[in-house]
Order: structure tokens, then C-alpha cells, then sequence
């Protein structure tokens, strides 16, 4: 009896998992994109990011710059809501990087690597819930859009596939993110790498404004082959029609081709990085 | 006697640096094995090693009787870790950061939940509950990730220097915590640069320096180890300390250290005593003060490691200085 007392105070498990089940990965993921999503009710700042500033951009572009760049604001919405959403979800990015960064600088990521969870889950639970974060404020943007005039002019499933394609493409670009959330030393540091990065691939491309046949000839290649430029303009031929940019689903495969081939330079930096820096 | 933490022959490098070069340290089941060490001298690295956060270019070792490379998920049920950087996220309240760690580890919401109320109540955290953690002080940070490390129940605890930054009445609440786990039959390896923590906590202790370790034992074996005792002698004219120290570091063979007009020194045969007395008395030199007492862990980690325990943050501070001079 005292025996069994014992033993049952200290209860010693006798055979320990040996690997973590699918199951269990999929509960980790779950888990730890909860925690970065709940997040946000802490920081009130992080709404604001996802919200106000794309209506802010919204707002000053269509009004500000629409009357002389389309003619009138109606005119310009087509142009530009579709290339703000893209270029919105190009700046979120950016998240995933500056996030991985604060949890290894905190040492959170010590933490959950220390626990029996699958390797996979923290970022994966990152990405996840930065996938979720991009949703929302597509739709912010998209809901902003149709307050101010601007239509889908195609249909529920195109406006789905150009979600999908902005969501496939800021997956395989958040790669970059991910690389440079590991090699910098701090958060702010992504911030700022990602801005310098991200602000000129943005505005050479024809998010804004169509490539104009009067621009040097070199800056108009650049615009051209910008990859920017082609998931916008297959953004845009999803949401509002044609618009005189080309083939849609060419557009769209040509962006997704240059997505995969950052993920296969920025996967392997990922790694390395990831490992000179644990 | 069984040994819930065995390492042998650990070394890692990080690019030049060798931040471990062929540790070997070992933690009998249910005691408290304080690895004590300056600035860089591999204690994180070690832990890193043993909680399965990376990976040793050589030597193996077991933690709960499983290794840390090949058995890694196996080690990981049963370790709990407080990292050197509170691993809190600051941007969830402490109930939340415990009911992550809990969910994680497969309990059920309600279960979770309760076991975070449990731990909160323990931590004294209760009050703050509610708050993100980027409001707590960091006395309580602290408290937070201890308790995020007991959400499991580990059987073996990992504690890098648990109460740097603490008060002093924090930093003995931390100690009763630590006892009352050793109570429960819980395994701990604590890194410390606190001699006194050491000495309080630890059943056995290791000097880690350059990433080797440099002496093991008991707190009283490492005391005695050190020369045993310490001789002190203050002259009444401070200018006198050179000559006192000169006679000091003769007849004992230790060389002498000055401190505030202190001059002291290891001694391992009193017998010399009265031989520093008529020294003293020829060289015309009148004392003040003249003692012999049991050395300290201090002086201990002073004879092996060369510098004192509080000494090393100021010297880092200096080299860092002179390394952004580019001197
Ligand atoms: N990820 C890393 N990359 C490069 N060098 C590292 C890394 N981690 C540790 N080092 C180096 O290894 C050595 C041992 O570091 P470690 O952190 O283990 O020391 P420590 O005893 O914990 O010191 P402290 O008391 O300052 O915490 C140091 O020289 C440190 O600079
Ligand atoms: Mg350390």
C-alpha cells in the first residue's frame, strides 16, 4: 500500500512520445496562431496598422492623386484599389519578420522550442496568423473601396482567385521576411529594411499609375518586368476586367513564378540563418 | 544513486568562438546543481545544450535518462526552462502566456485554465493577471516565466540565472520555490553569478570558465579547496599594504591581494601564523588588523577564475568600451 502511495505521488511516465503525431501538429499550429492573433486585442497599435493606414492610403491616393492622374476619382478607383490592396499586402509581410524577430530576441522562441511541440509550429502558427491578418485587411481595403465608389466588375470566384493569388504570393514573399527577421538584430531593424525594400518595388510597377510611354526606356523595363507590376495587374484584371494590362492568367503565373523563386533563394537563407543565429 | 543530468565531453563552437570546450557535469536526481561562472563562460551555451535547443559539435548527454540529440521530444516531456531572456510574450496577459504554454502541452481549456489560476496564485501574480505582461515589472517577468516553466511539471528544472534583476525579497521567494521543488523530488540545474546563491541552493556546484569546467563540489569542498582559509592583515599606515603584502605572499606562496588596505591571501597551513606576525613586527610594520577565517565562495571563484564574481560585468563594460574605441 505505501508502496503504491509512493509511486503514485511521483508519477514517472513510463513511455514517452517519441515523435509528435499529425494530430498533435496541427493542434500546436492552431494554438500558436490564437496566440498571435490574440494578440492584437493587447495592442491596439496592430489594428491600427491592419485598418487606418490602408484607408488612410485609400483616401489620400483616390482623392489626392486621382483627379490628375485618371481624370476623375471614379476613374482612378479601378487602378488604384487593386494596387493598394497588393501593395498593402506586400507591407505585411513584413509582420512575420519583425514577429519572428521579437520572439527570438525575447527568447520566446527558446521557450516553445523547449517544449515537446512540433518544430514546425511556431512559425507555421506565425504564418498562419499572418495569413488571417491579410485577409482582414484585404477586406478592410476592398470594403473602403465600395464606400467610395469602386465595384467588382467580375464575380464572386474572381474575387476569390485574386485573394487566393495575393494570398499564395505574400506566402512564398514572406520567406524574405523571414530571412531578414532572423538575420537582424532587432525588430525595428526589419521594419526598416522592409520599408526600403518594399517602397520602391511598389512604385516602380504600375500599381499607382500606368507605365508611361515617356519614362526613360531603362526605368520602363524595370517597370515592365517588376514583379509587382504583374501581380497587380492580374489583381486588377480579376477584380475590375481588363484594363489594358495583358493576359490575367499570364500575369498571374509569371508573379507566382517569381514568388516561388524568392522562396527558393530566402528558404535556404532562412535556414541558414536560423541555425548561425540559435 | 541515480543521475537525472549527465554530460560528457560537451563542445560547441560558434563560428571562432569555443563556447564550450569539453564539459562534463553531472546532477544526481533531486538535488540542485549550481553552475557558476563570469560573463561568456558558456553557462547558456550548456543549458542550450541540454534543453535540446541546439545541438553539441561533440560529447553527448542525458537528460532524464534519454539524450538531448537522439531522444530530443523525450527529453523535452520532461524539462521545464527559464531561459537567461525572460521568455514571456509580452503582448498577452499572464493568464494567456500560461494557458499557451498549457494548451501546448495537450491540457484541456478548462485544464489549462485552472493550472494557470494555480501557478498565477503561487507567483503572487494573481492581481495582475488580466494585464499584458509588457506592464509587469520585472521582478514579475520573472516570476511569470518561472511559472511558465512548471506548467508541465517538469521532473528536471533549467534555471539560467533566475534572479539577476530581482530585489532581494523576490529573490529569496524564488529560492523557497526552488527548495519546495527539490522537496518534490525535482531535478534543477541553476546558473548563477551570485556566489551566495550558490552556496544557498546548490547540494553541488561547477565552475565553468572559458567553456571548461574548472572545479566541482560541494560548497564546503569548493571553500576548503581554495587554500581553506583566508589570511587578512590591515596595517594601521595604508602605505605600508606593499610591504605587508610582500611578506604575506612570501611566507604563504600565494600571491596577495589588495583591497581597500586589505591585504589577504589563501593560507593552507596556519602554522605559518606566527612567523607572519614576527615578519610584520621586524619590518616595523603596525597592524590593525590581523585574521584568519574560511574562505568565501568569492575568494574561491576568485583563486580559480582570476577575477571576482561582481568584478566581471565591470571588466566586460571596460573591454566592449575599448573594443568600440577599436583600441
Ligand atoms: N549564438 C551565438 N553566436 C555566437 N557566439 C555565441 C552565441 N552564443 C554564445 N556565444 C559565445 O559563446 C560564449 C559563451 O556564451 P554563453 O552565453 O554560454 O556564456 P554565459 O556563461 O551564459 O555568459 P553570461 O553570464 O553573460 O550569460 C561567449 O563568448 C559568447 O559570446
Ligand atoms: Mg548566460
Amino acid at each position: 500500500m505505501t508502496t503504491a502511495t509512493t509511486a503514485a505521488t511521483r508519477p514517472v511516465p513510463l513511455s514517452l512520445d517519441g515523435r509528435v503525431s499529425p494530430g498533435t501538429t496541427v493542434r500546436n499550429v492552431l494554438t500558436l496562431a490564437w496566440r498571435n492573433l490574440v494578440q492584437i486585442k493587447h495592442n491596439p497599435m496592430e489594428l491600427i496598422d491592419l485598418s487606418i493606414q490602408p484607408i488612410m492610403f485609400v483616401l489620400l491616393f483616390a482623392y489626392v492623386f486621382g483627379p490628375a492622374i485618371g481624370g476623375t476619382v471614379q476613374d482612378y478607383l479601378p487602378i488604384v484599389i487593386p494596387g493598394i490592396i497588393a501593395q498593402n499586402a506586400l507591407f505585411a509581410t513584413m509582420t512575420t519578420g519583425f514577429g519572428l524577430n521579437v520572439d527570438v530576441t525575447k527568447g520566446v522562441f527558446d521557450r516553445l522550442r523547449s517544449l515537446p511541440i512540433s518544430r514546425i509550429a511556431p512559425l507555421s502558427g506565425r504564418m498562419l496568423a499572418d495569413t488571417v491578418k491579410q485577409v482582414w485587411s484585404m477586406a478592410v481595403l476592398l470594403v473602403i473601396g465600395f464606400a467610395i465608389g469602386f465595384r467588382v466588375e467580375t464575380g464572386p470566384l474572381h474575387l476569390l482567385a485574386a485573394l487566393a493569388l495575393l494570398l499564395a504570393f505574400t506566402a512564398l514573399f514572406a520567406w524574405a521576411s523571414v530571412y531578414i527577421g532572423l538575420a537582424v538584430s532587432e525588430p525595428e531593424k526589419v521594419q526598416i529594411f522592409g520599408f526600403t525594400i518594399i517602397f520602391p518595388i511598389t512604385f516602380l510597377s504600375s500599381a499607382f499609375v500606368p507605365i508611361s510611354p515617356r519614362a526613360p526606356e531603362v526605368l520602363q523595363f524595370v517597370m515592365r518586368n517588376n514583379p509587382m507590376t504583374h501581380l497587380v495587374e492580374a489583381v486588377r484584371g480579376l477584380l475590375v476586367g481588363d484594363q489594358g494590362g495583358g493576359p490575367v492568367a499570364e500575369h498571374a503565373a509569371i508573379s507566382l513564378g517569381w514568388g516561388v523563386l524568392m522562396a527558393a533563394i530566402f528558404i535556404p537563407l532562412s535556414m541558414r540563418a536560423f541555425k548561425r543565429r540559435i | 544513486m541515480t543521475f537525472a543530468i549527465e554530460a560528457e565531453g560537451l563542445v560547441k563552437h560558434f563560428g571562432e568562438t569555443r563556447a564550450l570546450n569539453g564539459v562534463d557535469l553531472t546532477a544526481r536526481t533531486g538535488s540542485v546543481l549550481g553552475v557558476l561562472g563570469p560573463n561568456g563562460a558558456g553557462k547558456t551555451t550548456s543549458v542550450r545544450v541540454l534543453a535540446t535547443l541546439i545541438q553539441p559539435d561533440e560529447g553527448q548527454a542525458r537528460v532524464g535518462g534519454y539524450d538531448v540529440v537522439k531522444d530530443a521530444h523525450r527529453v523535452r516531456q520532461l524539462i521545464g526552462l527559464t531561459g537567461q531572456y525572460a521568455g514571456v510574450d509580452e503582448m498577452l496577459t499572464g493568464t494567456e502566456n500560461l494557458v499557451l504554454i498549457g494548451r501546448l502541452l495537450g491540457l484541456r481549456r478548462a485544464q489549462a485554465r485552472s493550472r494557470a489560476a494555480e501557478l498565477l496564485e503561487r507567483f503572487e501574480l494573481t492581481d495582475a493577471r488580466d494585464r499584458a505582461a509588457k506592464t509587469y515589472s520585472g521582478g514579475m517577468r520573472r516570476r511569470l516565466d518561472l511559472a511558465a516553466s512548471l506548467v508541465g511539471r517538469p521532473q528536471i528544472l533549467f534555471l539560467d540565472e533566475p534572479t539577476t534583476g530581482l530585489d532581494p525579497r523576490s529573490r529569496g521567494g524564488l529560492w523557497d520555490i526552488v527548495r519546495g521543488l527539490t522537496d518534490d523530488g525535482v531535478t534543477v540545474l541553476l546558473t548563477t553569478q551570485y556566489l551566495e546563491e550558490a552556496d544557498q541552493l546548490a547540494d553541488d556546484i561547477v565552475v565553468i570558465d572559458h567553456g571548461r569546467v574548472i572545479a566541482r563540489g560541494t560548497p564546503d569542498q569548493l571553500k576548503t579547496q581554495a587554500g581553506g582559509q583566508m589570511l587578512e592583515v590591515r596595517p594601521v599606515t595604508a602605505a605600508d599594504h606593499v610591504t605587508v603584502a610582500r611578506i604575506v605572499g612570501e611566507l604563504t606562496g600565494a600571491q596577495p591581494e589588495v583591497r581597500d588596505g586589505l591585504v589577504s591571501a589563501p593560507l593552507s597551513d596556519p602554522a605559518v601564523m606566527p612567523a607572519v606576525v614576527r615578519r610584520l613586527d621586524e619590518a616595523g610594520v603596525t597592524v590593525g588588523e590581523l585574521s584568519l577565517r574560511k574562505s568565501s565562495l568569492d575568494e574561491v571563484f576568485f583563486a580559480l577564475t582570476g577575477h571576482h564574481a561582481e568584478e566581471q560585468q565591470e571588466a566586460e563594460d571596460a573591454q566592449a568600451e575599448s573594443v568600440k574605441a577599436g583600441v
